[in-house]
């Protein structure tokens, strides 16, 4: 017997369209999963619009618009299944460095007229506002996950994927430590898996941009990565990136910060 | 005509509407409304780190992130007074390449071809052209896998720093890259062939041209600032020629010159102001092509990038076979306060950076011009200049028309708020 196809929508929010991108990029695979599922709205790829309901709803961005708050609670209606795709739609994204600053201030520097703007003062994660069914993290996604989830969906199973920190895909890949070798200020032992460990790959630090893995202890990586800092501040600034509001990070990050101020 | 209304413009990067306004059959108003929420990068640029710098613009776009690291890069390096080593020159030159493959590709096959075909997607097109889908798809990818090479990812990648890059690449990677780029190479001739059989809509405009020029190379990184109306700026010098403004429609700013002129920027500025400059291959198909320059004719950028597509398939080949990597892949960076400008061409046009930086490496002052901020007052020209010769076709013609002269200006919207909704309503 043969299953109808699930139909799938794909919606942005704030972001880069990067996530988006990253199922266009599916160069080997983009065809075959034309054919798998129907895809019935996907603004980026198509003008082909078809009406809700949907089985699949895939977001990418974060919400920082009042007008967007409306919007996902109309996408969590129409689908039976909602995906938060990336880090903005997860954690906030970059744009959510706002939740930390005054947003009406950021809108003075960039534009002349900020009373033309409609914005938040907060950019949050889709969570935080309707119930999501599946959250795939990364800045961008790594599309060989963005792959799996859609195949367990189709199969009814749940997805694959690392809990592990990016440590792990280091030791994999048989990169030697940057922290231990070379003193260099990383954030991978608190950072979930996904990535590939490309960052220490190129003899850097990881900056955290496929969120917080669980249970890290987030208090001894920062009493040592104080001691590495190449610039006064680098350990807040490491946490408080493009995944910063969520919540791990946010956590240390606000506490490193009240400890120095109180040694100040 | 009756009211046409796009709610939400499709396979453009970003979010934005259309509005034409009609009296008695003529354009009174045209407004490219872009609801794209902002996402102030300039602002929470402020107080990073300059190395933090090019791993936060990138997230600015996700199909050009190597043109916002790269402007980054520079316009620090030169607030530094630091110039990077010309292995390294040569490897952003190969890593630009690498974006230029894999954004034009995209364009050209997924968001503009489409329209000139009559269907709604590339998916579309997949169910009775597989064999020209799947080419695309290979083309696009050889240039993601050359940025993967590069910087680890191509939506994001992680190599670029003030200075170089963090690390030089695996030589047998790149190496390895050598067949794909060949065959691309063939299949970017083809390219060119079949933008030729197209039947693009018809407008001619005089446009002012704006792009990077180099004497020595197609500019993309590094040269100055040419006009076509022949205003000539070093890169330093760009905030004196051109002027950003804010306007009430929009979540993105608007460019204009200083003699109040809309420009354009992009592959119809580049190929006409350098088409000197395009490597052999590419030159030849241009002259093979017959198409007379200056292009005046927007929905024509689509040859425009098939012959970029040629040329940096071309420059790719030349840099994989000559790359080796020399001595420290970045220079060890001196902090001082300072004050630089960066401006480097992405896909869609060029990208202006200036930042202002303490004694710390802090940010003090961040500016960024998007191309398609530059592009947007011209796209509203262009409708203005394009709504006598729809007016008269079926709506939907006239809806696709309209939307496809934006398309073919590859907009940017996410990149450019700090875009799009067709909407044409009968006062």
């Amino acid at each position: 017997m043969k299953h109808k196809k699930p139909t799938v929508a794909v919606y942005k929010f704030s972001s880069c369209d990067g996530c988006q991108l990253s199922i266009l990029n599916m160069e080997d695979e983009l065809l075959n999963l034309a054919d798998a599922i129907d895809i019935a709205f996907f603004l980026e790829a198509t003008r082909a619009q078809r009406p809700g309901p949907y089985d699949i709803a895939i977001v990418e961005g974060s919400i920082t618009t009042p007008h967007e708050i409306e919007r996902i609670k109309e996408v969590r209606a129409q689908a039976k299944t909602v995906i938060a795709l990336g880090t903005c739609a997860t954690a906030g994204g970059i744009q959510a460095l706002r939740n930390f600053a005054d947003a009406d201030e950021y809108a003075n520097v960039v534009y002349a007229h900020p009373e033309y703007l409609h914005y938040l003062k907060t950019a949050t994660p889709i969570a935080e506002h309707i119930l999501v069914d599946l959250e795939l993290w990364g800045c961008p996604v790594n599309k060989a996950q963005v792959i799996e989830v859609i195949v367990a969906l189709l199969n009814n199973r749940r997805p694959n994927l690392p809990p592990h920190s990016v440590c792990l895909e280091c030791k994999r890949r048989n990169t030697t430590c940057v922290i231990v070798d070379k003193g260099i200020p990383c954030i991978g032992p608190a950072t979930q898996a996904g990535c590939g460990a490309i960052c220490p790959a190129m003899g850097r630090g990881c900056y955290g941009c496929f969120g917080p893995a669980r249970e890290v202890n987030t208090n001894s990586m920062a009493a040592m990565l104080q001691k590495l800092e190449r610039y006064p501040g680098e350990t807040v600034r490491l946490f408080r990136g493009i995944s910063g509001y969520a919540p791990t990070f946010r956590t240390i990050a606000d506490e490193v910060l009240s400890t120095s101020k109180e040694a100040k | 005509m009756k009211n046409i209304e796009v709610p939400a413009l499709a396979r453009v990067e970003g979010e934005g509407g259309l509005y034409i306004g009609l009296e008695n059959g003529k354009a009174v108003e045209i407004r490219l409304d872009i609801y794209e929420p902002p996402r102030f990068f300039e602002g929470f640029l402020r107080d990073r780190f300059l190395q933090e710098v090019p791993d936060i613009t990138a997230r600015i776009c996700g199909i050009c992130p190597v043109a916002y690291q790269m402007s980054a890069a520079y316009a620090l390096e030169n607030a530094l007074g630091v110039k990077i080593s010309p292995h390294a020159r040569a490897l952003r030159r190969l890593m630009y390449c690498g974006e230029y493959i894999e954004s034009h590709a995209l364009h050209i096959y997924m968001l503009q071809a489409p329209d000139l075909l009559g269907k709604e997607s590339a998916l579309e097109l997949a169910a009775e052209a597989p064999e020209v889908v799947k080419k695309a798809l290979r083309l696009k990818k050889i240039g993601n896998e050359l940025l993967k090479a590069i910087g680890g990812r191509s939506v994001h990648p992680v190599n670029v720093c003030v200075g170089g890059f963090y690390s030089w690449p695996d030589t047998k990677a790149i190496k390895d890259l050598l067949p794909d780029l060949e065959w691309g190479l063939q299949a970017a001739l083809d390219t060119v062939k079949l933008a030729l059989t197209f039947e693009y809509p018809f407008l001619e405009i005089d446009y002012e041209f704006v792009a990077l020029h180099h004497p020595d190379e197609y500019g993309v990184i590094e040269g100055d600032i040419l006009s076509s109306k022949g205003r000539k700026l070093s890169i330093a010098e760009y905030e004196t020629g051109y002027i950003e403004e804010h306007v009430r429609h929009s979540n993105a700013l608007h460019s204009h010159t200083v003699d109040s002129n809309t420009y354009m920027v992009g592959p119809l500025a580049r190929l006409n102001l350098n088409h000197e400059q395009l490597l052999p291959n590419a030159k030849k198909a241009l002259q093979e092509s017959g198409v007379q320059l200056p292009i005046r004719n927007p929905y024509k950028s689509l040859i425009a990038r098939g012959i970029e597509l040629v040329h940096f398939y071309e420059e790719a080949i030349q840099l994989v076979k000559e790359y080796k990597p020399t001595g420290s892949a970045h220079v060890e960076l001196k902090l001082k306060a300072g004050e630089g400008a960066g401006a480097t061409e992405a896909p869609r046009g060029l990208l202006y950076h200036r930042y202002k930086i303490d004694g710390n490496g802090m940010v003090q002052f961040a500016k960024i011009t998007p191309p398609t901020a530059q592009n947007l007052p011209r796209i509203e020209a262009d409708l203005f200049a394009l709504t006598p010769r729809i007016i008269n076709m079926p709506e939907a013609q006239a809806t696709l028309t309209a939307e496809h002269l934006v398309r073919s200006y590859d907009p940017c919207i996410s990149c450019a708020t700090h875009f799009l909704k067709l909407k044409v309503e009968e006062k």
